[in-house]
């Protein structure tokens, strides 16, 4: 069909005036042509059903009927009824998980930084293995989220589990932990699951940069002697920081919009809860659309900002940068 | 003094593997014990019941299940790929306005939190008529995979060199026959590479799966084995579950194995030189 398009338009095209050829014309008709199908479908699909939460976020929906709402204004963030605040803003679950959430994420992404900055050196040192190496990395990232979460919720079972097993024959640990159902070790062990999953991608993502880096420094770097310690954090650790500074982004990002392994590992506690599943809780187990869909929002602002602060932070040390 | 940085570093790589296999492992051999054997530790297989993978099939429809992933999966990868390839060669390859401007837009939406469009989506799959039903799935997952599907092949087609459809465009070609048979076979290994990262977001997709769905039936796989439950409300049947896991997920190995180069190009591409 589009190439029938292009073919009747041609003889216009070539009369037509300007600069242009015809040929850069007819591409450039292509070339919307060509894009239109994949803008069409992700406004249907990313883009107004965005529009369409923040918009509940302003009434009193209700999930069993979704065409009957009131626009209700600010009222699921913050309303007052005779001096008392009500609404998202004032409810501690709500706090306790954009909590969860930020302590979830800064210490599974410092965890996995560190930890995938030590795999990327080791698969970029030659030695005989490397392939396969670099293939059960990956095997934990391929592993559905769900499937992981409950192959640790298993490992960390507190009457059965290996892990407790494992402690109290070490000696690590004097009576087995319930690890998942204890709020103050729940987080933590979601923190080592997620971290056991995302390493490698921390770790390919970085190894990628360290096999871009020329090989001419760590020469002069050896025939002067520097320490190997000197080399990494003078040498190494700056050359890779852009790519660094990419992966822990998108590790940031995945990590803050956390959903499936918290709400499986730690069987959907309110102790535990990340925003996503705050939100999902109000709308789908509550029914309470607007409510929920003001959380959604939120979360959406949240990440939107860092986004734009981090492209932009980034855009500013670029411009500093003398090279 | 070179021997004992040799055996670190060796302790190191085998601590690694070892940290990355055994929760398999660990799930391997859990799932060919059944009943009170399951209850005691061990961390050697010492026997193999097969009781569990039957039990997986027999006590809910978790071949129905496992299918209805494949047919979810596949299409979003297939409709991803079409839909994909021809963006990416406009965007990779013709330089109109607002190119730069549309790109950052459809990178921004692959880093949409799934919950902001919840409950926009659920009235939208409820209003289509497709709650309860794959149709319905396979459009909210597209969300997730035709993002970085156009962004990863506009990376690989801006490297192709430029001559070669500038042969074709003064022999006369359209730019649909560009695309399909000057393109489409150099882009080959590209396709595979981002349909394989497509395929496996899919098959791995839990928060649609479990909020657009509403039977045992209609069930992927994800929100299967989340939500499996034992003869009683209390106790789970982790030999069962643990046997579902690993049906599901060796097939998903044996990809990643098979595609390991290319999965690892097609994650970088899409990170490091965006």
């Amino acid at each position: 069909m589009t190439s029938a398009v292009a073919q009747a338009d041609a003889p216009v095209l070539q009369q037509a005036r300007g600069r242009r050829s015809s040929l850069t014309r007819s591409r450039l008709r292509s070339a919307w042509l060509f894009i239109a199908p994949s803008l069409i479908i992700l406004a249907l699909i990313a883009g107004w059903p965005l529009a369409r939460t923040i918009w509940f976020s302003f009434t009193d929906a209700d999930l069993n009927n979704l065409s009957d709402y009131e626009f209700i204004g600010f009222e699921n963030y913050l309303a007052s009824y005779d001096g008392e605040w009500l609404g998202l803003l004032t409810d501690p679950d709500w706090w306790q998980s954009v909590w969860n959430t930020v302590w979830f994420t800064l210490v599974s992404v410092s965890i996995e930084t560190v930890l995938g900055i030590v795999v990327a050196l080791i698969l970029n040192a030659a030695f005989p293995g490397r392939g396969l190496m670099r293939a059960i990395i990956l095997i934990p990232w391929a592993i559905p989220t769900i499937v992981s979460a409950k192959m640790w919720n298993w490992m960390l079972h507190d009457q059965f589990g290996v892990i407790n097993d494992m402690l109290l024959r070490v000696g690590l640990i004097a009576a087995p932990v319930t690890w998942t159902a204890n709020a103050d070790t729940a987080l933590w062990a979601a923190v080592a699951v997620d971290v056991w999953k995302h390493t490698s991608f921390m770790a390919l993502l970085i190894l990628a940069a360290l096999q871009m880096l020329p090989q001419d420094i760590y020469e002069a770097a050896k025939v002067d002697g520097v320490s190997p310690t000197r080399v990494f954090f003078r040498i190494t650790l700056p050359l890779i920081k852009p790519a660094l500074l990419v992966a822990v982004i998108f590790r940031s990002l995945d990590a803050l919009r956390v959903f499936d392994l918290i709400y499986v590992l730690t069987s959907n506690s309110r102790d535990t809860a990340s925003m996503s599943i705050y939100a999902r809780q109000q709308l789908v187990d509550f029914q309470e659309v607007g409510l929920g869909s003001a959380a959604s929002t939120l979360i959406f602002l949240i990440i939107a900002l860092i986004v734009v602060i981090t492209l932009a932070a980034g855009r500013v040390r670029l411009g500093e940068d003398p090279r | 003094m070179k021997i004992l940085p040799r055996i670190g570093f060796w302790l190191l790589v085998i601590l690694i593997g070892v940290f990355a296999l055994f929760p398999l492992y660990y799930a391997i051999i859990s799932s060919f014990r059944s009943g009170a054997a399951l209850f005691t530790i061990a961390y050697l297989p010492e026997r193999f019941d097969v009781s569990n993978y039957i039990a997986v099939f027999d006590r809910q429809p978790f071949g129905q299940n496992i299918l209805n992933s494949i047919i979810v999966a596949g299409s979003v990868v297939a409709i991803s790929l079409s839909l994909g390839m021809t963006a990416a060669y406009a965007f990779g390859r013709i330089a109109f306005r607002g190119r730069a401007l549309l790109l950052m837009t459809i990178l921004a939406v692959s880093m949409f939190p799934q919950v902001a469009v919840l409950s926009g989506m659920f009235e939208l799959i409820r209003s289509l008529g497709l709650y309860n039903t794959l149709p319905g799935l396979i459009l909210a997952n597209l969300m997730l995979t035709l993002p970085f599907t156009i962004w990863v092949l506009t990376t690989f087609m801006r490297e192709l060199p430029k001559e070669i459809e500038e042969a074709a465009f003064v022999d006369g070609a359209t730019p649909w026959i560009v695309v399909r048979r000057v393109f489409l076979p150099l882009m080959a290994p590209a396709a595979v590479t981002t349909g394989l990262l497509a395929f496996i977001v899919s098959w791995n997709e839990f928060l649609f799966a479990l909020t657009f769905t509403l039977t045992n039936e209609r069930r992927t796989v994800p929100p299967a084995i989340a939500l499996m439950t034992g003869s009683t409300a209390y106790e789970l049947p982790w030999g069962t579950i643990m046997a579902a896991s690993v049906i599901v997920t060796v097939p998903i190995i044996g990809l990643v194995l098979v595609f390991q180069r290319k999965i690892v190009a097609g994650l970088t591409a899409g990170a490091v030189k965006g």
